[in-house]
């Protein structure tokens, strides 16, 4: 659906990422965890297309949803400057979601970088629905963390891990996922963050036998599944719309290479 | 309204001027939530081609200033799926439906429209001889008049319906080639496709685009394609649907005045999946504050003496 989302709150949250709340209670009461929303940010024709922004938060109680975003070009910068009131045109909720029922007790939820934003509305379901869940966050350094005591009072298990050790453990997510696995504290897996960082993680699960799923991303046309511009190559053979197919695919679905 | 909006493209009459860009609206299924399609004068739906395609590597899409540069490579699954599974859903809405068809030899052209011919369901059929994308067929069809005539006739021969020739605007001269077009049986042209274009990451060092090349679309092409449709409408008789950075009624207006007699919303319909139904009550507005009576009058207005 369209919805003119009226900002209630864009504030700076850790090094160049930003949390932005949004009125937009049609969009808040038909959103899933891992959907995201297509914005545009002004009537003008530079930037043209919508950004796709994962939802962060979804509140159907308040009317909200929550996106936490990374600046990284054009479009993110212009939603830095905007300020509480303005208004910015939603199309959402979109995209598949992550499946939030799953055999076992316990979930790994993996974020790295700004992967993490669509994980809190998937900690939030499962804690609710008597999970065991752990996130690990990766991140290059601390200045790039996010406050993380929203997901310990859910009651989840937080493992940070950065690339220069100035929080948490030093090294890789695949090391502190490789832990819980070894732990058999890892039932299904769940995951968001880089390419690369996808690959490896999917490596350690099939090694493993664990399933799970990942949220990718790409740069979008329509989000509608219309327009073909995003596809992600699978391993079957051939594309499948990032947008409307995704962006949550099982774990050994993508093709990586 | 008490004016007349309808339009004739070919043996089609559409009851407003306004139709969808291939491959910007998919079907138009998956955009009722957005679209009353029964509003449209025709639904163009995304092109199909003799065999499956996957489509083309990504990246398939950058955007550039006012403008998105795509190189989708015809992904589709090929003309019976669309046949089968596509085009009956379609054909429930009250609009003339046109399927785009796209091809890499003069045969497949042919063998997509002798297919298509077998539907009653299908109005009428755009042909695609300037596909940016397409390392075989595509630009060289479109650039050479012999070549797009060629194409042109294999589909009239194989077809009773509307024949439409989607042309390529990055010709010195498009009137040649629209009149190649005629001349081998087009009813009608669009003008046009994207541009050929390139983006290069000062990041990789590289080509953006898995494809390398793609189509520029959207907001930067009007003023090209305008002068395309200034031009061919007054050196061909047959109706011209204009395509090219439509984002609202005035643009679409201003392509009508121009000698355009339906107008096609590509990259719009990206930006705001209603703009469609925008421009449709726009031009009805503008038609019923005008002194004029009927939209054909406004077609070339801005030419005509």
């Amino acid at each position: 659906m369209l919805e003119l989302g009226k900002i209630l709150e864009n504030r700076p949250v850790a090094k160049d990422i930003y949390e932005m709340v949004l009125e937009a209670p049609e969009i808040a009461k038909a959103a899933r965890p891992g959907q995201f929303v297509n914005l545009r940010l002004s009537d003008k024709l530079d930037p043209l297309l919508r950004r796709p922004i994962s939802l962060h938060g979804i509140d159907p109680e308040k009317g909200t949803i929550t996106m936490l975003y990374l600046i990284v070009g054009k479009g993110t910068a212009m939603m830095r400057d905007m300020e509480a009131g303005a208004v910015v045109d939603v199309l959402g909720p979109l995209g598949n979601g992550w499946n939030c029922d799953f055999e076992g007790r316990y979930a790994v939820l993996i974020g790295g970088g700004i992967g993490i934003a669509p994980l809190y509305p998937l900690a939030k379901a499962l804690a609710e629905a008597g999970k065991t869940v752990e996130l690990i966050v990766g991140a290059k350094n601390k200045e790039y963390l996010t406050d993380l005591s929203l997901y310990e009072t859910l009651g989840v298990r937080v493992t940070v891990t950065t690339d220069d050790g100035s929080a948490g453990i030093k090294g890789f997510v695949t090391e502190a996922l490789a832990n819980s696995i070894q732990e058999k504290i890892c039932d299904y897996i769940y995951a968001c963050g880089p390419l690369p960082m996808l690959k490896f993680v999917e490596k350690l699960a099939i090694a493993n036998k664990k399933p799970g799923q990942v949220s990718t991303e790409s740069h979008m046309g329509c989000g509608l599944g219309i327009c073909l511009l995003c596809p992600s190559k699978v391993t079957a053979g051939g594309y499948k719309r990032t947008c409307t197919d995704g962006p949550v695919f099982e774990i050994g679905e993508l093709d990586y290479e | 309204m008490s004016k007349n909006t309808k339009v004739r493209i070919g043996k089609t009459e559409w009851k407003n001027p306004v139709t969808t860009g291939s491959g910007t609206f998919g079907s138009g299924l998956a955009m009722t939530d957005y679209v009353d399609l029964n509003r449209l004068g025709a639904i163009t739906i995304k092109g199909t081609t003799l065999e499956p395609r996957p489509g083309n590597l990504p990246p398939r899409m950058v955007e550039t200033r006012s403008a998105v540069l795509g190189s989708v490579g015809l992904e589709n699954p090929g003309v019976e799926a669309v046949l089968n599974d596509i085009i009956p859903k379609v054909a429930l809405y009250d609009s003339v439906l046109v399927v785009n068809i796209g091809g890499s030899s003069v045969e497949d052209y042919g063998e997509v429209a002798k297919r298509l011919d077998t539907s009653p369901d299908v109005d009428a059929i755009e042909i695609n001889i300037s596909c940016p994308n397409l390392k075989k067929g595509g630009l060289g069809f479109g650039t050479d008049p012999e070549m797009a005539g060629s194409v042109v006739k294999a589909v009239r021969q194989n077809t009773g319906k509307t024949v439409i020739a989607k042309l390529t605007p990055a010709v010195t001269d498009i009137t040649v080639m629209a009149k190649a077009a005629r001349d081998n049986g087009a009813d009608a042209l669009t003008l046009c496709n994207g541009y050929p274009g390139l983006a290069i990451s000062t990041r990789t060092r590289k080509p953006i685009l898995g494809n390398i090349q793609g189509g520029i679309c959207g907001p930067s092409l009007k003023p090209l394609n305008m002068l395309h449709v200034w031009k061919t409408s007054q050196a061909v008789d047959i109706p011209i649907i204009a395509l090219g950075g439509i984002m609202n009624a005035e643009d679409a207006i201003e392509y009508i005045l121009a000698g355009a007699t339906g107008v096609s919303i590509g990259t719009g319909n990206l930006v705001d999946p209603t703009t469609t139904m925008k421009v449709v009550a726009g031009i009805e507005k503008y038609l019923e504050e005008s002194e004029f009576e009927d939209i054909n009058e406004l077609i070339g207005l801005a030419w005509k003496k």
